[in-house]
């Protein structure tokens, strides 16, 4: 098979940061080819120079050996790419067909065009209804559509940002029969991803980068996820393990018959929720993003006065009432999804950050004035500990990695020892070092006897460290699964709403 | 082929020309005023002497000057606590009108004392008043979600119909040929000034005390942290638990009490009555000294009096250059204006594509 892409010598910078360093490697035709690297190693910003989406400084790609010269994505379009991105581009309020129809370069009629979809979906089965408003589609739905667009271009090249991240298992199966069924028919697919084991069952070559650099580009068929990772890292990864068959006994956090009657259509109405934590546990909260947990943490962190009927209860006593400041009070943690902006102030020094989480502490305070001295030594304290990459907590927030933010902002909630902590996307789009530091420190937690609840999209990671897990669908809680002997046909079920 | 213009926000802004940009402001003010006068056919150098050296050649000019600057400062540190907390008090002209009536008003109802208890007592209630009338957006603000810009400056008119009110009818002075004025405040009502013969007055050391207790509260202390925290994020505020709608109230209350203090000064300092023209919009223009002094105590005493000289300019420039004093105004927009232009520029990367 012969190079229908070919990088060559790549090079693009950023203030501060070389995202692409000297990159050159080749796509084979009709092949699944993954780029494979951690958040930051510089897999968006090449393809999005294939895509006419960022110039680079200097290199060239050749597309069947010719040299193309890719100004903007309409001329990636004219050349056969396609791409779909990460985040959707859709617009709510109209159809299927109208979304699709706004995507087409050529001139075509929505009868001719809903035709033409029509036989794409059949062919490769998408579950579509054309008339459907985009509002009342599902994650997966709205990405099938985004992948309709581009097939309808009938692109030579189909590019894939991350596609799996908002999927459920049963969903990215789905995926994947038909990425395969298109690569058969002569498409050939660029795959972005860092997770391991997807790359394995799905492509046949896989550039891995690191820093900006290519480490190495080679088939998939004799690597492992533990090899693959090696290399993607250059380092070995430890794994959390959690140990779960403990008995746990004490009751420390109940939720009971929780639910809300929003009549925003933009929310999940929560229903009936029942959740019974105990000391010392890790408990999951899994979920494809959108069905209700961004609503569960503002009941639990009490943000704008959330109206629901039920019953929140930590160490026998009714929270239900009581404010944000006063549950911080009774020693409840919280990590929230947004790290910058809501756990953190981008603008602020790394001790006034501290402060934030804090100010119910009386150790900061002599009356209304706040002890600054403190702080700093605090901050310090949790910079060292955590292992936080920074000068010194007089640097902004907004100047960390995330990684590095995420360290801060948990450690932080950890060194205020809390008897419950509650983490929304604890390693969300971070770097694997953190990653892993993150998960030991989290189950480390545990073992001293703090109960914790997680809520998360990454279905791995709740499988890492937790003791239990439940699945939120469409505002309802399934009942709990223990991690230890779980049933993954059963999680998946669950995942798509199929609870017993 | 279109051309666009776009913005691209700048992830590392400098910290140092957020600081310097008035300055910047300012010399681009001058650049751009020097054609206002070539275009009337004026000398701009001459001009700007006129405008900007003269008032403050003598020691009644320097005098002249603290008695623009003090209102201004008074009322632009009392606003920035509503805007470091990303409230928009535009209503400082009606909160301080009101603080007059009520203050005033305390003159007047006991015109033939001598107490030293008097002044204090009319300065305390024109603090109240203008808290008083700051607390009806912050009401409306926090219950109904009513935007404070607008209800704010609509109040700001009816407190000057009801100072209107006030001057032509009860509280009219029956020996003053009918005219809309009060009868004139009792000697002991009167603020005491700093020098025989100049109209500088004790406003000035409340000016200073307000700068001092602000720059502790802002650098030292919870309530100054609050104010930070959900000015840059609500999120963030949320999150760590403080009371928005307190602190909604609490600013306007101050910024209120502010500028009703300096409202009190007026008529009780330079002016000695009521009437209907006590302000000549030291409540709007306090506006642009809070932002020019960047919110930031020290800035804002800097920016008061910069912008006190363009009031006194502008009484010169219209007796010496016989051009309306309005030019005063024209410079006080266009250093608002340029020093929004810096900021947005120090924030924004622009590009044409």
């Amino acid at each position: 098979m012969q190079s229908i892409v070919e990088f060559k010598n790549i090079f693009k910078s950023y203030p501060g940061v070389i995202a692409n360093d000297d990159v050159s490697f080749n796509i084979k035709e009709q092949s699944i080819h993954a780029i494979l690297g951690e958040n930051g190693a510089g897999k968006s910003t090449l393809v999005k120079i294939l895509y006419g989406h960022v110039k680079p400084d200097s290199g060239e790609i050749l597309i069947n050996s010719d040299l193309a010269i890719i100004n903007s994505p309409s001329t990636a379009k004219n050349l056969g790419i396609n791409m779909v991105f990460q985040h959707f581009s859709l617009f709510e309020s109209l159809t299927v067909a109208e979304n699709l129809i706004l995507g087409m370069n050529e001139k075509i009629s929505l009868t001719k065009l809903k035709d033409k979809s029509k036989t794409i979906c059949d062919k490769y089965g998408f579950n579509l209804n054309l008339n459907s408003p985009i509002s009342s589609l599902s994650v997966g739905q709205r990405q099938s559509v985004e992948i309709v667009r581009s097939l309808l271009n009938n692109p030579k090249i189909l590019i894939m940002d991350e596609p799996t991240s908002v999927l459920t298992p049963d969903e990215i199966s789905k995926l994947f029969k038909i990425i395969k069924n298109l690569v058969k028919d002569g498409l050939t697919v660029i795959f972005i991803s860092h997770k391991l084991e997807e790359i394995i069952n799905l492509s046949d070559y896989v550039t891995i980068m690191r820093n900006g650099k290519v480490v190495s580009t080679i088939s998939t068929q004799n690597e492992d996820p533990e090899t693959l990772g090696y290399k993607m890292l250059g380092y070995k990864v430890f794994k959390a393990k959690q140990v779960s068959n403990i008995n746990f006994s004490q009751e420390i956090f109940n939720i009971k018959n929780l639910s809300t009657q929003s009549k925003d259509p933009f929310t999940i109405n929560l229903n009936k929720i029942d959740l019974n934590l105990k000391k010392g546990q890790i408990f999951g909260i899994a979920g494809v993003a959108g069905n209700g947990q961004k609503e569960l943490m503002e009941i639990l962190l009490n943000e704008n006065d959330y109206e629901f009927s039920g019953d929140i209860i930590f160490k026998d006593l009714n929270i239900n009432n009581l404010s944000t400041f006063q549950r911080k009070s009774l020693s409840i943690s919280y990590v929230t999804e947004e790290r910058l902006g809501q756990s953190a102030v981008p603008e602020m020094s790394l001790s006034e950050n501290i402060f934030l989480s804090m100010s119910h502490k009386s150790e900061f305070k002599k009356g209304d004035f706040i002890n600054f001295e403190k702080i700093n030594t605090f901050a310090n304290d949790v910079i060292k500990r955590f292992n936080v990459d920074t000068p010194s907590y007089n640097v902004k927030a907004g100047k960390l990695s995330g990684g590095n933010l995420q360290k801060f902002i948990i450690g932080r909630e950890i060194m205020s020892n809390p008897e419950l902590l509650i983490l929304s996307q604890p390693t969300w789009g971070i770097d694997a070092g953190s990653e892993a530091f993150i998960k030991k420190t989290i189950v480390e937690l545990s073992q001293k006897g703090v109960s914790i609840i997680i809520i998360s999209h990454d279905l791995d990671e709740l499988l890492e460290v937790c003791h239990e897990i439940s699945v939120l669908y469409e505002g309802s809680l399934s009942n709990p699964l223990n991690v230890e002997n779980i049933n993954i046909t059963k999680l998946g079920k669950y995942m798509g709403g199929l609870f017993d | 082929m279109v051309y666009l213009i776009r913005f691209q926000l700048r992830e590392d802004y400098s910290n140092l020309i957020f600081y310097l940009s008035p300055l910047v402001a300012v010399a681009l003010t001058l650049f751009f005023g020097s054609f206002i006068f070539l275009i009337l056919d004026l000398s701009p150098i001459e001009s700007f002497k006129i405008f900007f050296i003269s008032p403050i050649s003598n020691s009644y000019g320097f005098s002249e000057l603290f008695v623009k600057a003090t209102p201004l400062a008074i009322i632009a540190l009392g606003l920035s606590y509503c805007f470091k907390n990303n409230i928009y008090n535009i209503g400082a002209e009606g909160q301080l009108t009101m603080g007059a009536i009520f203050g005033g008003g305390i003159g007047l109802l006991f015109n033939d004392s001598t107490s030293v208890f008097l002044l204090p007592l009319m300065i305390l209630f024109g603090a109240i008043g203008g808290a008083f009338w700051a607390t009806i957006p912050a009401i409306l603000k926090t219950k109904f979600n009513t935007n404070e810009i607008l209800t704010s400056l609509m109040l700001t008119y009816v407190a000057l119909f009801i100072l209107d009110y006030f001057v032509v009818g009860p509280w009219k002075d029956p020996a003053g040929f009918g005219l809309p004025k009060s009868m004139p405040f009792p000697d002991a009502g009167r603020l005491p000034v700093l020098f025989d013969g100049l109209r500088v007055h004790i406003g000035v050391y409340f000016a200073i005390i307000i700068c001092f207790i602000t720059y502790i509260v802002y650098n030292k202390t919870l309530f100054g942290f609050k104010l930070k925290v959900s000015g840059l994020s609500s999120k963030a505020s949320q999150y760590a638990g403080f009371k928005h709608k307190n602190l909604i109230f609490y600013t306007f209350i101050i910024s209120g009490a502010c500028a009703g203090l300096a409202g009190l000064f007026e008529v009780s300092g330079p002016i000695g009555l009521l009437y209907r023209d006590i302000s000549p919009n030291y409540g709007f223009t306090a506006i642009i000294v809070a932002f020019l002094g960047r919110l930031n105590p020290i800035g804002i005493i800097l920016s008061s009096l910069l912008i006190a000289l363009t009031y006194l300019g502008a009484e010169d420039a219209q007796l010496f250059l016989k051009i309306p004093s309005a030019v005063g105004f024209v410079f006080q927009g266009l250093v608002l204006f340029f020093l929004l232009g810096t900021d947005f520029l120090n924030k924004y990367r622009v590009f044409i594509k």
